[in-house]
């Protein structure tokens, strides 16, 4: 099982999650390049232009741990980042989970977010005005010490905290984002857990990736807000649980 | 007589709560506001009724304000326990806006389980218009500071010719390397270019000093030198006419030049003339010998006298063989008290003296830039030619 952080903070998102996969599951976590303990210098503007980027880091991992059946757990624009890897080598994986997916996170049309342009920019100047835990004086330490997460500690909001250069693109590439037209070309069973009161990914959009992905199951969770792994980790976990085994059932059907 | 209290009296814990110097705010997890203060209801203009269980903290925000308490408030909060100085902008009444700074904590039940959240909201319209206001002070700054990176490097790239001029039989290198990161303008400047049927022109200049003002003078000796071939080609009367147009120039700097007059002989290979203005000589690795040696003699300074002493030399050049014209930033390049000197510059040449022309130009400012840790004090700037085998 693989799980990928979304935009904000880092693979420590999954903290009260991985424990109950890791006796059945060989465990995949990791931070995007550009977030947490990466290596920044890894980091390439035009790299991480689109979320192919991310996509192809991800295959890249698969391929680098020679992983298979691979149970790829996205949370957030991770999702989106799972459906490009899925749709480009679906050999890899069995099955998809999708928490709190969006294709696209501006209003086009019928297509109803909630956020405009304008309200990204919003974003980028509350990103403007929180440089976590990164000023003049930490940033060399930070930027110098990836293997020592001990220094990270003693720092607050340090699970937020990168460059704010990084932040502000990743924050660009996430939320200008447009990869509606990607869902249909996932061909593995997918999860997507939404929450309710999501507002970041409102229901409608969870329900339109539901109507997108072909074989795809919506769950309804009872949990509010846009990070039901931190808010909600049992409903989480039961959620994933239960569509790992069921989805074994249906692979030992087809075996059978 | 009825009691009276002493003034000192201890606070009342009600009225601090609702009076506080800060607006205040208690909050169930998913963020329903279920108690908030009378600082908090004045600083937003925002009424009890409406907001106490009808509204949730991250409905008081703009809408990017709202993603980022999705993607980094909320998770921290979470992860930590408290988050501190989080800059928001708060909607009140009739759209409203409150600049403030929140700190947040969590009330956590006997069992670890978080059941409240506490929002403390500070204030902060002048600070956070400050900060805005610095922030904008870094961008400008970055951006004039890339401006000027830019006008640099621009004005640079007019010293040296886009690509050396392909010339038959006779194969060139040339390679420059501005000091240090590369964001101010260095007076190195190099040319090669036809003068006529079978004759080129390669000169390699320095002007001293750097900046704006050097850059002005070595526009001016580049462009004086182009102007002085059309009306001679003998190196001593084109280093003379370049004298003359620094003397002239406001400026008082003064420059190095070498100019080489090369054409091709009857028989094969090529002569070159050239004369040197108090410019490093060029080497020349001869084939027929294995060794490197200068050419050349040197003269003087140019820009500093009304005649300075010019001498003109000849060599033959045959194929295998290869020149060097190269700036002081090759030989002057320091590590500690090392500089890299002739000697190092000689064997470089002789043992690369294989490699075409623009491998030895390349192989020579990688050595040099090298030797300084990558942080060259003066620019580098190497021509190289050689005449390939006979096929």
């Amino acid at each position: 099982m693989m799980f990928a952080h979304g935009f904000g903070c880092d693979q420590n998102m999954w903290r009260f999650v991985t424990p109950a996969f890791e006796r059945d599951h060989r465990v995949v976590l990791f931070d995007h390049v550009g977030s947490g303990c990466s290596d920044l210098s890894a980091y390439s503007r035009d790299k991480y232009a689109s979320l192919h980027g991310y996509a192809g880091d991800i295959l890249e991992l698969c391929r680098e741990l020679d992983l298979e059946d691979v149970v790829f757990v996205g949370h957030s624009v991770a999702s989106m980042m799972g459906v490009l890897a899925a749709a480009a080598e679906p050999e890899r994986f069995a099955s998809l989970i999708l928490i709190g997916p969006s294709p696209r996170y501006i209003d086009d049309g019928p297509y109803e977010t909630g956020f405009s342009r304008a309200d990204i920019d919003g974003l980028l100047d509350a990103l403007d005005s929180n440089y976590l835990g990164w000023s003049r004086k930490m940033a060399p330490l930070i930027m110098g010490n990836p293997e020592r997460p001990e220094l990270g500690e003693e720092l607050t909001n340090s699970f937020c905290r990168t460059d704010p250069e990084i932040t502000r693109h990743f924050a660009r590439v996430t939320f200008l984002s447009d990869n509606r037209s990607d869902l249909e070309k996932v061909d593995v069973p997918t999860l997507i857990l939404q929450c309710s009161e999501d507002a970041i990914a409102p229901r409608a959009v969870g329900e339109y990736v539901h109507r997108h992905i072909p074989r795809s199951e919506l769950v309804l969770m009872r949990a509010t807000g846009h990070c039901p792994n931190l808010s909600a980790p049992e409903e989480t976990v039961a959620a994933i649980t239960s569509f790992l085994s069921t989805d074994d059932d249906r692979a030992g059907a087809r075996r059978g | 007589m009825a009691e009276t209290r002493p003034p000192f009296q201890e606070d009342d814990a009600e009225d601090l709560y609702e009076n506080a110097p800060c607006g205040h705010l208690s909050t169930l997890l998913d963020g329903t506001i279920v108690r908030v203060n009378r600082t908090f209801l004045t600083w937003t203009g925002l009424r009890a009724e409406d907001v106490v269980g009808r509204k949730r903290f991250q409905e008081l925000l703009t809408p990017g304000g709202r993603i980022f308490y999705e993607t980094h408030y909320a998770p921290l909060l979470r992860m930590q326990g408290e988050v501190r100085e989080i800059a928001v902008d708060l909607v009140g009444a009739g759209d409203r806006t409150v600049p403030a700074l929140v700190n947040s904590t969590v009330k956590r039940d006997p069992d670890g389980n978080i059941v409240l959240i506490r929002t403390a909201v500070f204030q902060a319209t002048d600070r956070r218009e400050y900060e805005r206001e610095l922030l904008w002070a870094r961008q400008r700054a970055e951006e004039s500071e890339a401006r000027a990176r830019s006008l640099a490097q621009t004005l640079q790239s007019t010293f040296i010719p886009p690509a050396p001029p392909a010339i038959p039989g006779l194969d060139v290198g040339a390679v420059y390397r501005p000091a240090g990161d590369g964001d101010e303008v260095g007076g190195d400047f190099y040319d090669v270019f036809q003068t006529g049927r079978g004759r080129w022109a390669v000169v390699v200049g320095d002007v001293c000093g750097k900046g704006a003002d050097a850059a002005t003078v070595t526009a001016l000796a580049r462009y004086t030198v182009r102007t002085a071939v059309m009306r001679t080609r003998r190196p001593r009367a084109v280093l003379n006419t370049l004298n003359q147009a620094l003397l002239r120039h406001p400026s008082e700097r003064f420059c190095t030049a070498v100019y080489g007059a090369v054409h091709q002989r009857p028989g094969g290979g090529f002569r070159i003339t050239l004369a040197s203005g108090g410019h490093p000589l060029p080497l020349l690795h001869s084939s027929r010998d294995a060794g490197v040696s200068s050419i050349g003699r040197s003269g003087t300074v140019l820009g500093v006298v009304e005649d300075p002493e010019l001498k003109e030399t000849s060599v033959d050049v045959e194929p295998r063989d290869v020149v060097a014209f190269y700036t002081d930033g090759v030989t002057e390049a320091r590590r500690g008290d090392d500089f890299f000197g002739e000697e190092r510059l000689r064997s470089l040449v002789a043992r690369h003296n294989d490699a075409d022309a623009p491998s030895i130009a390349r192989q020579i400012v990688d050595e040099v830039v090298e030797f300084q840790a990558h942080q060259p004090r003066d620019d580098v700037a190497v021509v190289t030619l050689k005449v390939p085998p006979r096929q």
